[in-house]
């Protein structure tokens, strides 16, 4: 075989890249369609006729209300988060973690690498009993303690489903709003972690790897597979993901329609309003303990909302509870103190507790 | 043959044990399936992500759950 190894290398770069492309292209063509033909507002007519029409219910009751709600909000919200999800499916089929990790390992960013880590978090899922692996993983490449903590706390910050739930509860806006401050969240609580000092604090074990980290020389090597290859598994791991929400995202739905329908408009202004300035962390340190069941709990924060729960502060209560849970610590455990896991909690809750306030200072 | 799974005791990891154990026993292989919980021992094969599927000291799968096809496919290989 005497083929020009340069031509090939080009023919597979251009493979590579169309199929991104074509994710792209997918994704911008999905929202025209939705732009275009207002699907969601079809969507709501359907429900109504469904509600009103069909079920025949009085125009102004809570039962109706609450139904128009539930059934509204539970079909756009579950297409979302499926969207999303799966278009993160494809950014992460071509980034997966240990080229991600290759990358940090392998270049010099001058100050950037905490950024970086904090955006690779957005696209990385996030399952908290991976984070151990990966903490070590990162450690044995050479990368510094703090950009892996940044890493550690956008992953499970800005994930996937959050991004989608927040897209169909709160609208494009707060959703960017959302991301940006968790990327900065992940970046700054990254940069004080790394000024600490705190490898002291580590469990012997992976001081020892510590000590032999290295940093990586070779570029990581993609498996060579067409993005019609990849498909089929992305949409696996999607349809998986959506399934296990299922339940979590209809319950709480269904919650939250029922307040929707019953609370009158404003009802909290009165207990946790703005000027009130304990709010912000009574919510994160309520919402710290609390695990994992965002997709359960943002469809009833969306109606707290709505009733005059300032929007900083339920961002702040979001963050705390997908960010920082008790499961999570018990991992870390293995790896490090319990000093070093008080200050990063302290740290990351810190920083959430002021995103929070400047939150409801801006917005 | 051996085959490892490598995981601390999350939901996914469960799910990875059950189903190639179904494989094993539907399929008469010959094997030998050994459960790896002790992180130390799971980061000696460097992974980034559990669960993990070890075929004879060769890590096949990392972070995912193949499905019963895929590993009849890997354990058959």
């Amino acid at each position: 075989m005497f083929l020009n190894p340069t031509k090939n290398r080009e023919k597979a770069g251009i493979r590579k890249y169309s199929a991104l492309w074509t994710g792209i292209l997918v994704a911008i063509i999905l929202i025209v369609v939705f732009v275009r033909f207002d699907l969601f507002e079809r969507l709501e007519n359907g429900v109504n006729w469904f509600v009103f029409g069909l079920l025949n219910l009085p125009a102004d009751s809570h039962l109706a209300s609450a139904l128009e709600f539930f059934l509204y909000d539970s079909i756009k919200i579950l297409f979302l988060v499926f969207v999303i999800v799966f278009l993160m499916g494809i950014v992460n089929s071509y980034f997966p973690v240990d080229r991600v990790k290759n990358y940090l390992s392998r270049n010099k960013l001058y100050g950037f690498e905490y950024l970086m880590a904090s955006l690779f978090g957005t696209v990385t899922p996030f399952c908290s009993c991976s984070s151990v692996p990966l903490f070590i993983g990162f450690v044995s490449g050479g990368i510094p303690l703090g950009v892996t903590f940044s890493f550690l706390i956008t992953s499970p910050l800005v994930n996937e489903v959050a991004i989608g739930l927040f897209v169909g509860l709160f609208g494009l806006k707060t959703t960017l709003i959302y991301v940006i401050s968790g990327v900065l969240l992940g970046t700054v609580s990254g940069i004080i972690l790394q000024t600490l000092k705190l490898e002291k604090y580590l469990s012997p074990w992976v001081k020892d790897i510590l000590s032999k980290a290295q940093h990586e020389q070779e570029v990581f090597q993609l498996e060579k597979q067409s993005f019609k290859e990849r498909l089929p598994v992305i949409w696996q791991e999607a349809a998986k993901i959506i399934k296990g929400i299922l339940p979590y995202v209809l319950i709480g739905i269904a919650i939250g329609g029922l307040m929707h329908g019953y609370i009158p408009q404003g009802f909290f202004e009165k207990y946790i309003g703005k000027d009130n300035p304990f709010a912000v962390p009574i919510a994160v340190i309520l919402a710290v303990p609390m695990y994992s069941n965002a997709s359960g709990i943002l469809p009833v924060i969306q109606v707290l909302v709505s009733k005059g729960i300032p929007l900083g502060t339920a961002i702040a209560f979001m963050m705390g509870v997908v960010g920082l849970s008790f499961p999570e610590a018990m991992l870390l455990k293995k790896i490090m103190s319990w000093k070093l896991i008080a200050i990063f909690f302290g740290t990351v809750s810190l920083c959430i507790i002021i995103s929070g306030y400047l939150f409801n200072f801006i917005l | 043959m051996e085959i490892k799974i490598l995981g601390t005791g999350c939901p996914n990891c469960k799910t990875l044990e059950n189903r190639v154990r179904r494989v094993v026993t539907q399929n008469n292989i010959d094997a030998r399936i050994i459960k790896v919980e002790d992180i130390m021992d799971i980061m000696s094969y460097n992974i980034m992500a559990t669960p993990g599927l070890v075929v004879n000291e060769k890590v096949m799968t990392k972070g995912r759950v193949p499905s019963e096809r895929e590993i009849h496919e890997l354990l058959t290989l």
